[in-house]
Order: C-alpha cells, then structure tokens, then sequence
C-alpha cells in the first residue's frame, strides 16, 4: 500500500484515503468565450500522460476533503513530494538532483 | 515434515455473546453540527459554541458534553452529548459561516477495552498506536468501504461516528474485528 503526504494533514496517510483527480497546473483560459475551438480542445481535453515524473491533483477525499499538488514518477509509482494547492510547480530539475543525492547517500 | 496450519472453526453465533478483548455499545443520542468556516470566523465562532475550535490536523477539543473535530482546514465536526443547542449557538456568533445540523446523519459506536485498536485497525489503514494517534487525536478516514470519523476518547475507548444507513456495516465490520482481536 502507497503511503501519501498529505501537506495539510501534514501526515503520511494510506493511498486508500485518497483519489486521484487528473493533471495539475492546467490553467483555465481568462477569455475563455473567444477562444477558437481548436484551442478549447487544448485546453480541455488534451493531456499529455508523460512516462516517468508527472504532476498531478490528488484529493485527501476520505481525510480532509483538501485537494493538494504531486509530482509523481509514473512508472515506479514514487511520490518525489506533495505540495499544497496554490503553490508553484517545483524545479523538475531540482526534484530529480535531490533524488540523485539521496540515492549517493544511501 | 511442515507443520500444517490449522484455521479455528467458529459457531455461527460464536460472536453473539460479545467479545473477550472489545467492548461495542451503540453511542447515544446527540446533536452533531457539521461546521465550515475561514480563519477570521473562529474566534467569534469558538466564543459562541463554548468551545475552542483546534487549527492543529487530527486534534480535537472538548468542553463539558461538546466535542469539536478537526477535519479540515476549514471544517469541524462538533458534537454535543448534552441538551445544548448547537445550531443556535453558531448561528449567535454573528460570524460568516456554514452550519449544516447533521445530528440524524450520523450514529456513533463506542469500541472500548485493549483491543479497541486491533478491531478498528481490521478495516482502518491508520495508526492507533498511543503516540501517534493520542487520546483526543480525530480524523476522518475510512472503515473497510466506508468513510468513518475516529475520535480517540481514552486510552483504550475510541468514538466511531458513520453515516446512518452505513451503521449495520460498520457494527459488523467492528465486530468482526473484535472477534478476531483476541487471537
């Protein structure tokens, strides 16, 4: 079982607690009337589903109701880290180095 | 040669007369407010109901027969085992705020003695032990396919609130658990 960090309950909870919900950082258009079809399409249903790192919305649905922020790696599964909504989308670069350095740590 | 594991045949009724290990009671009647409201509310709100709402995740706060849950940054789950009136005592607080009574949507279970947390624990993917989940800790989580709200009382007594409809369900799934919490 995926234990997840849930940064408003500032705890690591069970993966059964929690529901996935779809790419993060997708930003609504502000002129959302005008824009062509085309666009629509990109915006509302165009989804990249990347192998390896990904962000992503997850909701503490069973715990707090919050929906937070991960970056996920979508083949082995880990959780790099979880931030709250809102927030800036972390430096991916920065993600995978710190993984490095543990890795050389261990 | 392997010894062979051998499984425990139990009665039908085995269970019936209760358990070794849990005690289960069906908790009575009170008056449940399901309660959203932001930072600035929460002292006029807190002043109102007699009781301070916690900002701490998975803390709870008590004051005479009212209970106030954490179970969110902005939500609270308050419970009164008294005569009080929570609805009016929200609605006095001259706060913005969302008070929804609840107190019909929800029954409680009492599961206490020691294997209060091996029978919760047979449906709950949390951990009960003393130091991570201390007396008064609370959380909304889930009970095998339910969603439940744990409210640690005492040191062996746990409060298990569920919605109505769901309550056969989670007696039968605490019972289970306590059947099987003294082995």
């Amino acid at each position: 079982m995926l234990l997840i960090y849930c940064p408003y309950c500032e705890e690591e909870r069970s993966e059964l607690e929690f529901r996935n919900a779809g790419d993060a950082h997708i930003v609504r258009p502000a002129n959302i009337a005008e824009i062509s079809d085309e666009e629509f399409e990109e915006f509302f249903f165009l989804r990249q589903n990347p192998k390896g790192l990904f962000f992503e919305r997850w909701r503490h649905i069973h715990g707090c109701g919050r929906f937070f922020n991960a970056a996920r790696d979508t083949v082995s599964d880990r959780f790099y880290t979880t931030y709250k909504a809102g927030e800036p989308k972390p430096d991916v670069a920065a993600i995978l180095n710190g993984e490095q350095d543990k890795g050389a740590a261990r | 040669m392997a010894d062979l594991a051998t499984a425990t045949r139990n009665a039908a009724l085995t269970t019936r007369g209760g358990f070794a290990e849990v005690v289960l009671t069906p908790a009575p009647a009170a008056s449940r407010l399901s309660l959203r409201a932001g930072a600035d509310a929460l002292p006029g709100l807190s002043a109102a109901l007699g009781v301070t709402l916690p900002t701490r995740p998975k803390t709870s706060a008590l004051s005479g027969k009212r209970h106030a849950l954490w179970l969110g940054p902005d939500e609270w789950l308050l419970i009164d085992e008294g005569e009080g009136d929570l609805m009016a005592a929200a609605a006095s607080s001259g706060t913005l705020h969302s008070a929804v009574d609840v107190s019909h949507r929800n029954v409680a279970v009492i599961v206490s003695g020691p294997g209060a947390e091996v029978a919760i624990n047979s449906g709950c993917p949390q951990d009960l032990s003393l130091a991570i989940f201390p007396i008064g800790a609370c959380s909304r989580t889930i009970l095998g396919k339910v969603e439940i709200v744990l409210l640690r009382i005492a040191e062996d007594t746990f409060r298990v609130e569920c919605w109505r409809s769901f309550s056969p369900y989670v007696f039968g799934m605490l019972s289970e658990g306590a059947a099987d919490a003294g082995h």
